[in-house]
């Protein structure tokens, strides 16, 4: 206990402490646990039972109350500790109760029904996983088809997007021609334009293309980011010209320039937007819940949604699903965290 | 003598065969375009390049915005703009018309003022909660720690969530048998039904708004102070100046062009906030709320009354207000880039 206090209250440069000390260490150890708790909780929660989930108050790992066949009786009958008129206890199993008195047997001994309080009794539990939470919406909802709908928009959107605001990004830093500052303004200018503000007429011109009800419907508004082009773009032009007209002697075409010089180059800022692109598309909520209407098109958020806003919530379904739903996220959160934290410093998008 | 070449490696020889289908289509691509190229010249090649993204910018973003306008001014169901007939100003009228305008219950369209009413309260008391806890969060994480990037990761974790997981998070952690009354429960306080009380669910969408989206504005603060030169602050220590002093001295005003963009984008996401609390709350109880996004999402799509016309009317106000915030950080970006300039 001294080795660790010492430890963890240890100060560079053996300072004494401050009151700014204790609050940094408040802020720190409240964030962590305001911070991952509700996840944690979350995927803790995937894990129980219907019944388990009913608790309060609730316990924090899965538990089942366990049950025994017992000779004699056709259903499994649950098991209690008893205490016993002597002061042991017992593992007893319930035959039925009668108000305050429970009918119980000993297992191993079925022939002698014992009365018990129901006062002096608790339920045997044992920790347990309840993994058909997650099987089961797989298997008999069509979650298996949602999970590959997320995959298929966001792999899509996102290779689209890395070709198309590449080619674009390579226009804007390597040739001169005019229209290049209007273009470039155009796209500073739409930077902010949300969603929520065109959702109408896109919705209009997406149905007069036919897209509605159509994963393309979705992906295809989403490609043509303005960010992606102008972080690009800020990294091309960093790229010197004299590799272009090198390549250009030796009568490079301009596509293979562009795909054999100009995007092995970039490839730093394209990972970035690559990263950014699967977590924008992955998360995708309200454009996907407005074109898609049919449930085997949903993606995995849509999907969510409607099934937690249903009257009758099947709970156990829906966390064991946002936990499937949070898994990508948090695997590109662990491993590439680096790359998003340093990408947002420094253009501040998200 | 030449050095011997190291023969691949799998991943290496995997590698380059997964990208020998990309190559052959590549290559496929170039035999076209080096005809094009041939017919405009190298500076023509710039509109080729820039075609494929400019057209779908043109149809999904430029379009859309251009017959805003047109939908804001034409009635009826239909989302053909050639079945739709043109009513003018009618919408905008409906927006608008009120028997009191001290009392927004007495409007045509009530569901619009509650929805402006509550986005108002939202944005104001979401921004001012979200800067000062953000700032906190930056200055804590800027001071010397062990392991700060393990704690900078802890803050930004929520970040990265979508909306809908932070809604389910959320709603099951304010269930009748959730966390939060599990905790309180502990204190002797009897279990309640958070998100069927008008008041905490308001309160509700603003914390957990909070939760979702602090991390990403304490990083964009916690880089501003990371560029504040340190040996401002070792001239203060020399002095020995107070460090409430530093901080509102040196700290502050270096930091002030960082924290007013962060407090323009928060409120430009404020403003438009929709995903998460539709999850959570679905607007209710009641309208307690019902924000501007969903007010135009119902509006136009969902209610079975549906006006695609007065939610583009409602659409735009509400570019009208994010415009005026856009300029706003644009103004800023450029007495910043000034400053720096200088």
């Amino acid at each position: 206990m001294g080795v660790a206090s010492r430890f963890i209250l240890r100060r560079r440069g053996g300072k004494s402490w401050h009151w700014t000390d204790i609050v940094t260490w408040v802020w720190l150890v409240g964030g962590l646990i305001i911070m991952f708790g509700p996840a944690v909780w979350l995927a803790f929660s995937s894990f129980k039972t219907p019944a388990a989930l009913a608790e309060f108050p609730p316990s924090i790992l899965p538990y089942v109350t366990s049950q025994a066949t017992v000779q004699g009786y056709d259903k499994p009958l649950q098991l209690f500790d008893a205490k016993m008129p002597d002061g042991s206890t017992k593992v007893l199993a319930e035959v039925r109760r009668i108000g305050l008195v429970a009918q119980m047997v000993d297992p191993k001994a079925p022939g002698e029904i014992v009365r018990v309080n129901i006062n002096d009794r608790t339920p045997v539990r044992s920790v347990s996983f309840a993994t058909e939470n997650y099987t089961t919406p797989f298997t008999q909802f069509d979650f298996l088809q949602y999970l590959w709908n997320s995959v298929f928009v966001t792999v899509t959107a996102t290779l689209i997007t890395l070709i198309v605001n590449s080619m674009a990004a390579f226009a804007l830093s390597k040739y001169e021609f005019r229209g290049r500052s209007l273009a470039m303004l155009v796209i500073l200018a739409t930077l902010m334009v949300p969603l929520s503000v065109i959702m109408v007429p896109l919705y209009s011109i997406i149905s007069s293309l036919g897209l509605f009800n159509n994963l393309w419907g979705v992906i295809l508004p989403t490609v043509a980011t303005p960010t992606g082009v102008f972080i690009l773009r800020q990294y091309m032009l960093t790229i010197p010209d004299e590799l272009i007209d090198a390549a250009r002697m030796d009568k490079a075409s301009e596509w293979q320039i562009y795909w054999r010089i100009v995007l092995p180059l970039t490839a730093p800022a394209l990972a970035v937007l690559a990263i950014f692109s699967v977590v924008w598309r992955w998360n995708d909520f309200l454009w996907p819940l407005i074109v898609l209407s049919r449930r085997e098109l949903y993606t995995l958020q849509v999907g969510l949604s409607i099934y937690s806003g249903e009257l009758n919530v099947q709970w156990h379904f829906i966390l064991a699903m946002t936990v499937v739903t949070m898994i990508p996220v948090v695997l590109v959160f662990i491993f590439l965290q680096r790359f998003i934290t340093t990408g947002i410093a420094g253009t501040g998008l998200k | 003598m030449t050095a011997p070449t190291p023969s691949p490696t799998l991943t290496e020889r995997l590698g380059s065969l997964l990208m020998a289908p990309v190559h052959l289509l590549m290559r496929a691509i170039d035999i076209p375009l080096r005809a094009v190229q041939k017919a405009a010249g190298i500076g023509g090649m710039a509109t080729v390049f820039l075609a494929p993204n400019m057209l779908i910018f043109g149809i999904f973003v430029l379009l859309p915005l251009v017959i805003n306008f047109v939908y804001s001014m034409t009635g009826g169901t239909a989302f053909f703009l050639t079945e739709r007939q043109f009513v003018g100003a009618d919408q905008y009228a409906r927006l608008f018309q009120c028997a009191n305008y001290l009392d927004p219950m007495s409007c045509q369209e009530d569901a619009f003022w509650t929805a402006v009413g509550n986005t108002f309260w939202f944005v104001v008391l979401q921004v001012s909660l979200m800067i000062l806890t953000a700032l906190i969060t930056a200055l804590i994480l800027n001071r010397d720690l062990a392991a700060r990037s393990f704690w900078r990761a802890v803050f930004f974790f929520p970040v990265l969530l979508s909306p809908v997981v932070v809604g389910l998070i959320w709603k099951w952690i304010l269930q009748r048998q959730g966390l939060l009354n599990f905790g309180l429960y502990q204190f002797g306080v009897e279990p309640y039904t958070w998100l069927t009380d008008r008041n905490w669910t308001f309160v509700a969408t603003i914390g957990v708004s909070l939760w979702a989206h602090m991390g990403f504005y304490a990083l964009i603060l916690l880089a501003g102070l990371q560029a504040i030169p340190k040996d401002l602050y070792e001239a203060a220590e020399m002095d020995g100046t107070k460090p409430a002093r530093v901080f509102w001295r040196i700290t502050l005003p270096l930091l002030m062009p960082n924290l007013l963009v962060v407090v323009v984008l928060a409120l430009i996401r404020a403003v438009q906030i929709f995903d998460e609390v539709y999850v959570l709350t679905g607007g209710g109880p009641g309208t307690s709320t019902l924000y501007l996004t969903q007010y135009i999402y119902e509006t136009g799509f969902a209610s079975a009354l549906r006006n695609p016309g007065l939610a583009a009317a409602a659409s735009i106000l509400m570019g009208l207000v994010l415009v005026v915030l856009t300029l706003i950080q644009l103004g800023i970006g450029q007495r910043g880039e000034k400053k720096g300039k200088r």
